[in-house]
């Protein structure tokens, strides 16, 4: 089988294709429609969209074979008539699906999907989403009210790790509103951003696990344990049920949106950092990825083939994957650029410098 | 006194050090602290005089949620906090 990219974009979904050492790139699917997450399922060759109308709202599509069909959308249960609900920075926190920000196997079951929404939702299908659960004992946390927008007016999951030696194990990432762990299939949840540190919030509550803002989570699939966060204020390590590292290795800077884990090697990450909050663009204009070698110790900074001066390009969450090999990097950026990072990054190439903004890339094979 | 401080982004824009006003309302208390600095006040507030939407304001660390109004007393010696929330992006 040939190597394929997904890249989720502003104006529709991509495929890039690797044919005898070259690339080529498909026409968008959903043309001129905001694609906000991709999914491909080897398990029965189901590729999934996930995709913001805007005007008409959030929908999902399966393509099984040549033809895309539309599957139920998330659902929310709604609250009793004239009650509203606050966030935790007191804005209103309709129950209304804005947008799907992350899509993960579940390999418990044929076709089992966990589904990440903005306004902080879990969903789970058993039937490659042709139905939708709501994970209601993590909306039913008591500190959920303390959760708030990161990014969106509302909260939202964007990582979800399902631990590969156990299923029951499934780790998210939350803007704003910390780290959640279940083991026991999505029954049970706690918040495990100890140790993570909110700069943006009043000193005494810096280190409330339920205002942290983990950007994007990565773990080692070959050794899981070991997760990686990308942080709004700085880079953060975690194993096991330890409580989470700050990273403070020397860097051009530690503020940035995505991260990625080697799939074998725990010790290697990938991140793309970028002027801190108020700015969000390279630093001096140049565009530089970040790897660690040595599970934090130091950084090593990867420019050869990215732009040196006058980028903008700003990396989102989704926006950096890492192939099964350990050593194919693939990278999108606001700027509709995409670039193929060789040798675990040493060497990047532009392989697209007009696409919409992109909001994910993800490795099919 | 209440001690009012604005978020260190802000300073980019517009000069807003911290500043010691009265207690009352947190209306009357924010309206005092840009009698120091009126520039600040559009920054903060909108065209309706509520909270901008992607501002959050703690009083001894507690979130505001009455961001319309803004009616809530704030006691002398307390601490206002002006945040940038990061639902802003």
């Amino acid at each position: 089988m040939p190597r394929q990219l997904l890249i989720a974009t502003r104006k529709g979904l991509f495929v890039l294709t690797e044919r005898r050492g070259a690339w080529s790139l498909s026409e968008p699917e959903f043309r001129g429609v905001p694609v906000s997450m991709g999914c491909f399922d080897p398990r029965d060759g189901s590729l999934y969209a996930a995709l913001d109308h805007g005007h008409f709202g959030v929908k999902l599509h399966r393509r099984n074979g040549t033809r895309w069909r539309e599957l139920p959308a998330p659902v929310y249960p709604q609250l009793p008539k004239g009650k509203v609900e606050r966030e935790g920075g007191g804005r209103p926190w309709p129950r209304s699906l804005r947008l799907v920000w992350s899509l993960e196997l579940d390999p418990r079951t044929p076709g089992g999907l966990w589904c990440g929404t903005i306004p902080g939702g879990l969903f789970h299908s058993a039937d490659a989403g042709a139905s939708w659960t709501f994970n209601a004992p993590l909306w039913r946390d008591p500190n959920r009210s303390k959760w708030s927008g990161g990014g969106y007016d509302t909260p939202g999951i964007h990582s979800i790790l399902v631990d590969p030696r156990d299923p029951q194990h499934v780790t998210l990432g939350i803007s704003c509103g910390g780290v959640h762990v279940t083991r026991d299939g999505g029954k049970n949840w706690r918040n495990e951003a100890l140790g993570l540190r909110a700069a943006y919030m009043p000193k005494a509550q810096a280190f409330d696990v339920d205002v942290q803002d983990p950007h994007r989570l990565a773990a080692c699939r070959g050794a899981p344990d070991r997760v990686w966060c990308q942080h709004h204020n700085g880079i953060f390590v975690r194993d096991g049920d330890k409580p989470w590292r700050e990273v403070k290795a020397k860097a051009v800077s530690r503020f940035g949106f995505a991260c990625a884990a080697h799939p074998h090697d725990r010790d290697v990450a990938w991140f793309v950092p970028a002027e801190k909050d108020e700015c969000r663009v390279p630093v001096d204009g140049a565009l530089v990825v970040l790897r660690t070698g040595d599970g934090g110790r130091t950084f090593t900074e990867l420019r050869s083939g990215l732009p040196q001066q006058h980028a903008y390009d700003l990396v989102w969450r989704h926006g950096l994957d890492v192939a099964s090999d350990g050593a194919t990097l693939a990278m999108g950026s606001t700027s509709g650029r995409l670039w193929l990072g060789r040798e675990g990054g040493e060497q990047w190439q532009e392989l697209a410098a007009n696409l919409p903004p992109i909001a994910a890339v993800r490795w099919v094979s | 006194m209440v001690r009012v401080t604005f978020p260190s982004v802000l300073q980019r824009h517009v000069a807003c050090p911290p500043v010691d006003v009265d207690g009352g309302t947190l209306r009357q208390v924010l309206e005092a602290a840009f009698a120091h600095q009126p520039t600040v006040r559009g920054y903060v507030l909108d065209d309706a005089g509520a909270l901008r939407t992607h501002l959050t304001v703690f009083v001894d660390g507690v979130v505001v949620h009455d961001r319309a109004r803004l009616a809530q007393r704030v006691p002398a010696e307390a601490r206002v906090d002006v945040l940038q929330a990061l639902s802003g992006g």
